[in-house]
């Protein structure tokens, strides 16, 4: 293979969305959006209801139309082409199997406009019965399949035709937590072994991370960041973000000096100056926001060697999710710092590692503190 | 298990279950028996107005003999159901689009469609027959409407004063097609409005023209509504009484009017009866294939 799944920037402009702007009367669903995504590639739509994302997907698929702005799929201008005429197969939220078609008659659907012979075609629904592993369930109709079933003819039926561009909407949405598991690796396996570039909407942060190799966070009809899933995860570009993917705690900071490598920031909230690894240039403000993930804290009960970045506080309470706790540390200020603590060791009663009403040290490594220009 | 009390759950719902079926009982299955029995009693002067034989077999055959020999009674069947059968067709034709139409605009546009289809029957039928008298009689505006829009079409010598509409199968089907039009559109558009829209957007994903997308997806799933909607403008199209009589051909009457004519003005209780059964059987056949259609539709997963 000569692509590498995680890069980060698409060698070629396989899919180009330019300025692409989608008003369904006063509301802008999408807004100026533009973004490329690489051949073979696994792209991920990311954002809560409502943020655009699915209407940026129908837009791809041909259902409707840009209100302004250009798609571009594999050079060609897909202004105007019907979606029964475009290089381009979904896999539907709902599935959308044809009810009274068998899963066989579902998968080769697509193919009777294909110039095929009946034995090519047949070669192929066979193909992707094998593909997704149910060649046995063939004859049956849909609603004599499991839910995760289903999904799986949904996703043959789309692959059939071996699109240039694959959309997938909510993928694992209708499935339970065991099977989604299982499902997104399949889903990327296939990608994989097939090729074809996908593009997967979602607003399950684990599945867009899991699955794809770049995401795109989007937010009332723009997208906010778009990057791979760590850099996303440990590098998000505003507090917007950084909030949005995964828990962190968040604090109102004022920027007290810069020295070559570290800010110093005072944080009321938390009673304390901290100072943060510099990345890149503070443009002056003296306003920013303090952000660090819950699992970057370490907790002790003895005081920890180093003092930079050192907090001591009093556990107010915790949950106990089996493979980590989730502690909640009252600060001297009064404020909460959220702290993760795998539960690495296996817990008597006297060795947790601290209860309700301990008093505990904090400490931050400085760069795990993450510094936004940009305020609530 | 006994019943704890009155008011106990078990006995409520199985008085709940019962009454349905005491009804169906005593005013359709009762009714039917008795005008089976009355098709193999022959008619007398008298009253009642019949009497079984007196020896074996106790049932007399004449009747049915009669109905299969007699031409007036086959040919009131076959006008019966060439009639039910082509307005049918027409009520399908017609209703589906609409009923089509009605799930594919606004809501707000959908209630009053949805209304006016349903209005008339605030109006007596009656009266919409009477109405409709009025608009096809040889001298109504309609009518030299319609005379004059086919003058100018044809050449000179085709030239007609009038055309005659009244009186005629045409006007039976054109009348029963007006009344019992809601009756198809109503069960369609129940059937349409369940359908998945996204089924829609799959197959035109996959491939397929609006064209194609209604003929694999939207017409075989309708095909229940399609069925329901046919059998309840066939069947009681097949017996209509009031329709042909108001504004049908008198010399070549459908079933109803034969019955009608037995019942009443010959007395004739048992040949009545025996016809009235024999519509029945055609009747109901159709119902039976749609009833074996669902259930292999269920097994094979129309649902």
């Amino acid at each position: 293979m000569d692509r590498d799944p995680l890069s980060a920037t698409p060698s070629d402009r396989f899919i180009s969305v330019r300025t692409v702007t989608k008003q369904f009367g006063q509301f802008t669903a999408v807004d100026r959006v533009s973004l490329d995504i690489g051949k073979g590639e696994l792209f991920a739509l990311l954002g809560s209801s409502g943020c655009g994302k699915t209407t940026l997907l129908r837009m791809l698929a041909g259902f409707e139309e840009p209100t302004s702005g250009q798609i571009f799929i594999d050079g060609e201008d897909m202004a105007g082409i019907a979606p029964y005429h475009r290089p381009v197969n979904m896999m539907f939220q709902s599935y959308a199997l044809f009810p009274h078609m068998t899963v066989e008659k579902n998968i080769g659907y697509g193919l009777k406009h294909e110039r095929m012979t009946k034995s090519e075609r047949d070669d192929r629904v066979a193909a992707m019965l094998d593909l997704v592993q149910l060649k046995a369930f063939a004859r049956r109709h849909p609603h004599q399949l499991s839910g995760g079933q289903r999904q799986r003819v949904a996703l043959a039926r789309a692959l059939a035709k071996q699109p240039k561009l694959l959309l997938l909407d909510e993928p694992l949405g209708a499935l339970d937590k065991k099977l989604r598991e299982q499902t997104q690796f399949e889903i990327a396996n296939i990608q994989y072994e097939t090729g074809i570039t996908f593009v997967v909407v979602t607003h399950d942060q684990e599945e867009a991370m899991t699955l794809a190799s770049r995401i795109a966070i989007m937010d009332s009809g723009s997208i906010r960041q778009l990057d791979t899933p760590k850099n996303v995860y440990e590098f998000p570009s505003s507090r917007f973000v950084a909030s949005f993917i995964g828990s962190v705690n968040l604090f109102d900071a004022e920027l007290v000096r810069q020295d070559d490598q570290f800010a110093h920031i005072a944080v009321p909230e938390i009673g304390v100056t901290l100072q943060a690894l510099r990345r890149g240039q503070l443009h002056g403000k003296t306003r920013l926001t303090c952000a660090f993930r819950p699992e970057k804290v370490h907790m002790s009960r003895q005081p920890p060697a180093s003092a930079v970045n050192t907090m001591q506080g009093v556990v107010q309470d915790f949950g106990y999710f089996g493979k980590d706790s989730l502690y909640r540390v009252k600060m001297p200020a009064g404020s909460l710092i959220r702290v993760n603590a795998t539960n690495d060791l296996r817990a008597g009663d006297d060795d947790i590692v601290a209860t309700w009403e301990d008093e505990v040290y904090l400490a931050i490594d400085p760069a795990a503190i993450m510094l936004f220009e940009d305020e609530a | 298990m006994k019943p704890a009390s009155w008011f106990d759950r078990r006995g409520w719902s199985d008085l709940i279950i019962g009454l349905p079926y005491a009804w169906a009982i005593v005013f359709i299955f009762l009714p039917i028996c008795i005008v089976s029995a009355l098709s193999f009693a022959v008619p007398i002067l008298n009253s009642p107005p019949y009497e079984f034989l007196k020896t074996w077999p106790y049932l007399s055959f004449d009747n049915f003999q009669r109905l299969f020999s007699d031409s007036i009674y086959i040919r009131a069947f076959a006008v019966s159901l060439f009639n039910a059968s082509i307005a049918t067709v027409l009520c399908l034709l017609i209703g589906y689009p609409m009923a089509l139409g009605l799930t594919r605009v606004p809501k707000a546009v959908n209630r009053v469609l949805l209304m006016m289809i349903v209005l008339p029957f605030w109006t007596s039928f009656l009266l919409r027959v009477y109405a409709w008298i009025g608009l096809m009689g040889n001298n109504s505006w309609f009518n030299h409407l319609l005379t004059g829009l086919y003058n100018v079409v044809v050449p000179q010598a085709w030239h007609i004063a009038n055309i005659q509409i009244m009186y005629t199968n045409f006007a039976v089907i054109f009348v029963v097609v007006y009344s019992y039009l809601p009756f198809m559109i109503l069960p369609l558009y129940a059937n349409l409005e369940k359908l998945d829209r996204t089924l829609d957007e799959a197959a035109m994903d996959l491939g397929s023209r609006p064209v194609q997308v209604f003929l694999d997806v939207t017409l075989p799933l309708s095909m229940p509504g399609i069925i329901a909607g046919g059998l309840l403008v066939f069947i009681p199209a097949a017996g209509e009484l009031v329709i042909p009589s108001l504004v049908g051909n008198q010399s070549d009457p459908m079933v109803g009017a034969i019955i009608s004519q037995e019942f009443g003005l010959n007395h004739d209780w048992p040949m009545a009866s025996a016809i009235s059964v024999a519509l029945l059987v055609i009747l109901v056949m159709p119902l039976m294939a749609y009833t074996r259609f669902q259930s292999r539709a269920e097994a094979g997963g129309t649902r």
